[in-house]
């Protein structure tokens, strides 16, 4: 069980997590969604000890990372964005060493050892070098020694960053099969990735949470409203009176304004009935339409909005109100 | 603490660099005694142990540089740090494991003077707690090799670093007896000595205002010890100098004395720098 809350990461004045908190109880996939720098891999790198944070806490199976660290620290297996290995070990030596210092028995080396070269496919190249290794076998050797120890978590950073499309389909379905008997955490930048492999997903951007979900949920969460896109002949500030009061007026913006020709976005839930009215506006007012089109935005096209939007936020307080509402309507807390 | 041993022991013997490290400490040790117990007709071996510690102004940087510096440019510290074992852990399995590799060359150095027995008058015991001294030198170098190799990812930086250290100290001596003794030059040669200690403080904390305040304060307490008593100041930086080198202190031993304070002197250095290494690594975990 992971029990994250109100964690804060400075570097210098800059803050690069702002108050993220979250748990997650089941086994299962949990997909840690944000665009780069948006805080995903220091969030990880405090979850599993390897960072302090300026404030907060993190529980392991309810041992506090900072204050229990050994305790909490033996039920993560973690695999780094870019994977910790001796490349002048064979990938054996290596998980052998692992195993060694999470405490698994020296009786059960072997199977444990075994067990995990299995899973992940790296039985044949066992008595390799590792610096002789492709990154898809690499990255295979890093996840297999997440499971030295049987941790109850296993935390991937980008773990297919990097790979050929084959690396990574296999990749995903090992992340999958190890979902079955592990909580995982593992992130990504990628929505279509996050969305194949996870049951779960937690949204993160500029350091603050936006949403923590679940993936069927994930559509109404990353709703968004149908936009008209219109170039009208004519000065801005008259298209824009015009089209207030046609529609919605918090739902228009001018997008640019050239030649005499204005480029407008307005939103709506009913875009053919707008469409009309506006149609209807235009001609009254004798203001020629060059051109009006009605778009449904793509899912990362709505992600990319709302990751963005978010980074218009100051003040923490909000932020955080707003990602608890969106949790609070699709389906509470993970787990 | 045994994993990280083991793991460090398996680079060192498995691989090339603990049998070289061995061999080039033994090579050194034969041209030493051949030179001054066979061709200089030298009954003492402690005056071979004596010279062969200018050895480990090269040996030692070479053997500490990488024990931490290469974990952090692999990556593979947030290993270590990820794992269920302490810092303390890390730092005395990879001492250790330091200290073990320059055990095996010390331990058949301990045959040289036998062979010499044969031929000569040698006595075993002197001998015997000087090679003891000899060790514990070098195991106090390790640890200040092995903090200096935590501060960088840049092993030769780590080399570099310990390098000039123990110059300094090894010509340290040598470098005061060229400094005036009197309480004046005693005076400047200490301000001087605390802006390069705040300067290292700045380097290492980022913090500004801790090595200026340092810097004051040393100022300040040097300028009233030397208003109150300006005898005290005469040939103080010499003698403090002196007091601190290792160096100086293993010379003690080649005299034929076993001097327990060195010995005490030399666990209290090695404490030091693996406290500071210690230290060293938990402050990038909040860096």
């Amino acid at each position: 069980m992971i029990e994250v809350s109100e964690i804060y990461k400075y570097y210098n004045e800059d803050p690069a997590v702002r108050g993220i908190s979250f748990s997650i109880t089941e086994n299962g996939v949990y997909g840690f969604l944000g665009p780069n720098g948006a805080g995903k891999s220091t969030t990880m790198n405090i979850i599993t000890g390897c960072l302090a944070a300026s404030s907060g806490s993190v529980k392991i199976d309810g041992h506090d990372i900072f204050e229990e660290p050994e305790k909490a620290k033996a039920g993560i297996g973690y695999l780094p964005e870019q994977p910790p290995l001796y490349m002048d070990m064979t990938p054996y030596e290596y998980l052998k060493f692992v195993a060694e210092a999470r405490g698994v028995k020296k009786a059960e080396l072997k199977d444990k050892i075994s067990y995990a070269m299995d899973v992940t496919g790296i039985t044949p190249i066992k008595d390799r070098l590792i610096k002789n290794l492709s990154k898809g076998y690499k990255q295979r050797v890093g996840i297999a020694q997440t499971m030295l120890g049987n941790p109850g978590i296993i935390i991937l950073d980008e773990p297919t960053v990097g790979l050929d499309p084959k690396q990574i389909t296999e990749i995903r379905e090992l992340v999958r099969n190890l979902g079955k008997n592990h909580i995982v955490l593992f992130s990504s930048h990628i929505l279509s990735e996050v969305q194949t492999i996870s049951d779960h997903i937690i949204i993160i951007a500029r350091g603050q949470l936006i949403a923590d979900s679940r993936v069927h949920d994930l559509d109404s969460i990353l709703k968004k409203e149908p936009v008209i896109k219109l170039r009208l002949k004519g000065e801005g500030k008259l298209c824009m009176e015009m089209l207030s009061a046609a529609a919605d007026s918090e739902n228009i913006r001018i997008i640019s304004e050239e030649d005499g020709i204005s480029n407008i976005e307005i939103s709506t839930e009913t875009p053919e009935k707008t469409a009309e009215q506006l149609f209807f506006a235009c001609a009254d007012k004798r203001i020629p339409i060059i051109e009006m089109t009605a778009v449904k935005p793509t899912l990362e096209e709505a992600f990319l909005e709302l990751t963005e939007r978010r980074d218009t936020y100051t003040d923490d307080s909000s932020a955080q109100e707003n990602a608890i509402k969106l949790a609070a309507t699709n389906g509470g807390e993970a787990g | 603490m045994i994993q990280i041993l083991k793991k460090e022991l398996s680079f060192y013997f498995k691989g090339m660099f603990g049998w070289f490290f061995g061999a080039v400490l033994l090579a050194f040790a034969g041209v030493y005694t051949v030179i001054l117990n066979c061709s200089m007709g030298y009954a003492n071996y402690e005056y071979t142990v004596n010279n062969m510690s200018f050895m480990f102004l090269i040996i030692i940087p070479i053997l500490t540089m990488r024990s931490v510096s290469e974990e952090r440019k692999q990556r593979t510290d947030q290993l270590l740090y990820s794992l269920p074992v302490s810092m303390w852990d890390v730092v005395i399995g990879k001492y250790l494991a330091m200290l073990i590799t320059l055990l095996v060359p010390t331990l058949i150095m301990c045959i040289y003077p036998l062979f010499l027995m044969k031929y000569g008058t040698v006595s075993y015991t002197t001998a015997l707690y000087n090679i003891a001294a000899f060790y514990m030198l070098g195991a106090a170098l390790i640890a200040a090799g092995l903090f200096i190799s935590t501060l960088t990812e840049n092993q030769a930086i780590a080399a570099g670093g310990s390098f000039a250290l123990f110059l300094v100290t090894y010509f340290g001596k040598n470098l005061t007896d060229h400094i005036p003794g009197t309480a004046a030059a005693s005076l400047a040669a200490l301000i001087a000595a605390a802006v390069v200690i705040a300067a290292v403080l700045f380097i290492f904390t980022k913090n500004i205002y801790a090595a200026g305040i340092f810097i004051c304060v040393c100022v300040c307490v040097l300028e009233l010890l030397y208003r109150h008593s300006k005898k005290l100041f005469e040939g103080l930086f010499a003698s403090i100098i002196g007091n601190i080198s290792v160096f100086e202190r293993f010379y003690v031993f080649a005299r034929g004395v076993f001097d327990f304070k060195s010995i005490v002197y030399f666990l209290s250095v090695i404490i030091f720098f693996l406290y500071l290494s210690l230290q060293s690594l938990e402050k990038r975990r909040w860096s």
